[in-house]
């Protein structure tokens, strides 16, 4: 009988663990494992959608978390944030500058000519969605055979290493609003150290939506850009590359770079409002960025930081203006687990109910007997 | 890659912060006190909370019971143990309640009364009972800062209103030392009299919701409740109004948990406390032995 009273969790918990590897491994004998790299290459995606949730940036272990899940997002990016509650904070980097990024896709739907030019770079954008028949059947030789004839038409000399943010141009303008010296000097939140107190500075906010889960973003970004909302964004600039990690030199102090992270970033201008007192209006912006290559990430944390900014100010009039209802439901690690406790036994809790339920039904069956 | 984790496996910092949130919450009974609460590699809402203050509380030579719906065996019960024994080296662990120094619980408080020297660290899902009156996490702050708990109670009286009975079964609003009401997490009504002047510390770890709050030993808890309706636990009466008792065991005075046997099809009754219910039917074998002897 299946009674938790009954010895026996120990060993049905080995169990599953078998078949869960079992499910893995069965394939057939001249099946390879899947290495590391592989994932990292071949599922590019899917790794950076991991590295960004899981919020730490070792893209060797958000492979082995992918592997290990089974290629579950929720569960490969939950074993990342495991593992790295088990680190310390040791140091702490200057805020880096975007614009130094080496960038390996950038474009901008405000202007046609943006300085330094549009750069498509690798998208599915305009990709038609045909199955790709010649997939199914894909040898080594014919991998090699690719690289090789990209690295042939490329003239790599020909792309610079960073271009000027599109914003810069536009704030040179008078059209954005003045960047706050005042902000600029406060001590980002740290969300991994810090818990969430409403209401929050903006950079909370940010931090929480950068590890947020993909799908829960877009669900209330795409909830503001139906009508439940007001941004109307025009994506001033997407970018897609690697950012220079910078430490000071542990003799020198000097700032050094330590590595690079690789990044989407995501600048939304949003319609102008009468909230500057006795200045001119300005447009307002939005800020998303993200580890790893995730644009819709990148787009829809700009909407709902746009939005969370006006909620912020005169109180949320739809639900992605509200920074408890957004802040506090995007976490993939956080939905996920409470989704899936409710899996575990409630029988306390049910017997509960059930007296609860039993007497209410005797009560009224006593007075209608009466009546 | 080294797979050895640090002791309790947090690092140290978590550990500290841990700690001190904690002494605020003994400080303040029944006070919700934030803190960062850690990812663990177990699922938010499998016990993180609970999990996160017994890593940060438990030490060397300690024992530890951990429980699931009053047992020692159920799955989530085993893999929190499996987990702690894993992290923190030298430590023992029992599934008796009197040889604990710490238990770890979700659902039940044991039957058997916890002493001084002991503490209990219950598991939360949802630590604030004002959240079924009122969503925002920040106008609730308010509400228990101004002790205005007056929504709850006509939450209560509309539940007399309507089904002439107070429908909540668990997770029973209870006010801790006359002011903050704390939702006990999701034990049956029968636990709730075992908090009040508790001589056990008791720690409530929400992981997901991040916040830890205490009932320290002897601080009055009493569930809301009207002078003309009082507060009741369940009950398990027969139809001839007789106490139920545990098929095992034979107690009638443990909760009692309902299920269908598969053989015969029918309901029967034991005791949800599976340590209680062995100590129960060990003392009785006792009696008989003494008896015959």
């Amino acid at each position: 009988m299946g009674y938790v009273a009954i010895k026996g969790g120990g060993q049905a918990i080995e169990g599953t663990k078998q078949v869960f590897e079992y499910l893995r491994t069965r394939e057939n004998e001249s099946t390879l494992p899947l290495d590391t790299s592989t994932i990292e290459n071949q599922l590019r995606l899917l790794h950076s959608r991991v590295i960004s949730e899981g919020g730490v940036y070792d893209p060797r272990l958000a492979s082995l978390a992918i592997k290990q899940a089974q290629g579950d997002t929720l569960e490969a990016a939950f074993a990342l944030r495991a593992y790295r509650s088990t680190k310390p904070r040791l140091l702490e980097t200057p805020v880096l500058d975007t614009a130094d990024m080496r960038i390996t896709r950038r474009i901008s739907s405000a202007f046609k000519d943006i300085p330094g030019g549009q750069m498509l770079g690798a998208t599915t954008d305009y990709h038609l969605r045909l199955m790709r028949m010649d997939m199914l059947d894909e040898s080594p030789e014919h991998f090699r055979a690719m690289t090789k004839d990209w690295f042939k038409k490329i003239n790599i000399d020909d792309i610079p290493d960073t271009f000027p943010k599109v914003l810069a141009g536009l704030r040179a303008e008078g059209l954005l609003p003045k960047i706050n010296e005042a902000d600029r000097s406060q001590q980002p939140f740290d969300i991994t150290r810090e818990p969430l107190i409403f209401p929050l500075p903006r950079s909370a906010a940010l931090a929480t939506m950068t590890r947020a889960e993909q799908g829960s973003l877009l669900a209330i970004a795409y909830s503001n850009m139906r009508g439940y909302g007001d941004v109307h964004p025009t994506v001033a600039e997407l970018r897609v590359g690697f950012l220079p990690v910078l430490l000071p030199h542990p003799i020198t102090g000097e700032l050094t770079e330590i590595g690079e992270v690789e990044m989407t970033e995501c600048e939304v201008i949003a319609m102008y409002e009468d909230e500057n007192g006795d200045e001119k209006p300005t447009f307002t912006l939005g800020y998303g960025a993200c580890f790893g290559h995730n644009e819709v990430k990148a787009i829809s944390m700009a909407i709902l930081d746009r939005a969370l900014q006006r909620g912020m100010k005169h109180g949320p009039a739809n639900p992605s203006e509200d920074p408890e209802f957004v802040l506090l439901h995007v976490d993939g690690i956080d939905s996920m687990g409470f989704c899936t406790h409710y899996k575990m036994p409630h029988y306390v809790t049910f017997q509960s109910d059930m007296d609860r339920l039993r007497t209410t039904q005797q009560k009224k069956d006593k007075k209608e007997s009466v009546e | 890659m080294s797979t050895s984790y640090p002791f309790g496996f947090l690092d140290e910092y978590a550990k500290k912060e841990i700690r001190r949130s904690t002494l605020k919450a003994v400080a303040i009974p029944g006070y919700q006190v934030p803190y960062s609460s850690r990812e663990m590699p177990m699922g938010r809402g499998f016990g993180t909370g609970g999990l996160q203050l017994t890593l940060a509380l438990i030490g060397k030579n300690e024992t530890l019971k951990v429980i699931d719906q009053g047992s020692d065996d159920s799955v989530n019960a085993v893999n929190l143990r499996h987990f702690i024994e894993m992290t923190c080296e030298g430590i023992n662990t029992t599934t008796k309640t009197e040889d604990a120094d710490i238990v770890q619980s979700r659902h039940r408080i044991p039957e058997k009364p916890l002493r001084e020297d002991q503490l209990l660290v219950l598991q939360v899902p949802y630590p604030d009972p004002l959240i079924v009156v009122e969503p925002s996490e920040d106008k609730r702050k308010m509400l228990h800062g101004e002790a205005d708990y007056s929504r709850l109670l006509v939450k209560l009286y509309e539940d007399i209103v309507t089904f002439d009975e107070i429908t909540i079964s668990h997770r029973y609003p209870t006010r801790i030392n006359d002011h903050y009401v704390i939702d006990p997490s999701p034990i049956p009504r029968w636990d709730v009299p075992k908090i009040n002047q508790s001589k056990a510390l008791i720690l409530f770890g929400a992981g997901r919701e991040k916040k830890i709050y205490a009932v320290p030993p002897h601080t009055k808890a009493e569930p809301l409740a009207f002078d003309d309706v009082p507060f009741r636990t369940e009950e398990f009466f027969d139809d001839h109004g007789q106490r139920r008792a545990c098929r095992r065991c034979c107690c009638t005075s443990s909760y009692l948990d309902e299920f269908v046997d598969s053989t015969t099809g029918q309901k029967v009754y034991q005791c949800s406390d599976t340590d209680w219910c062995e100590q129960q039917m060990i003392q009785s074998i006792e009696i008989q032995k003494a008896g015959v002897a």
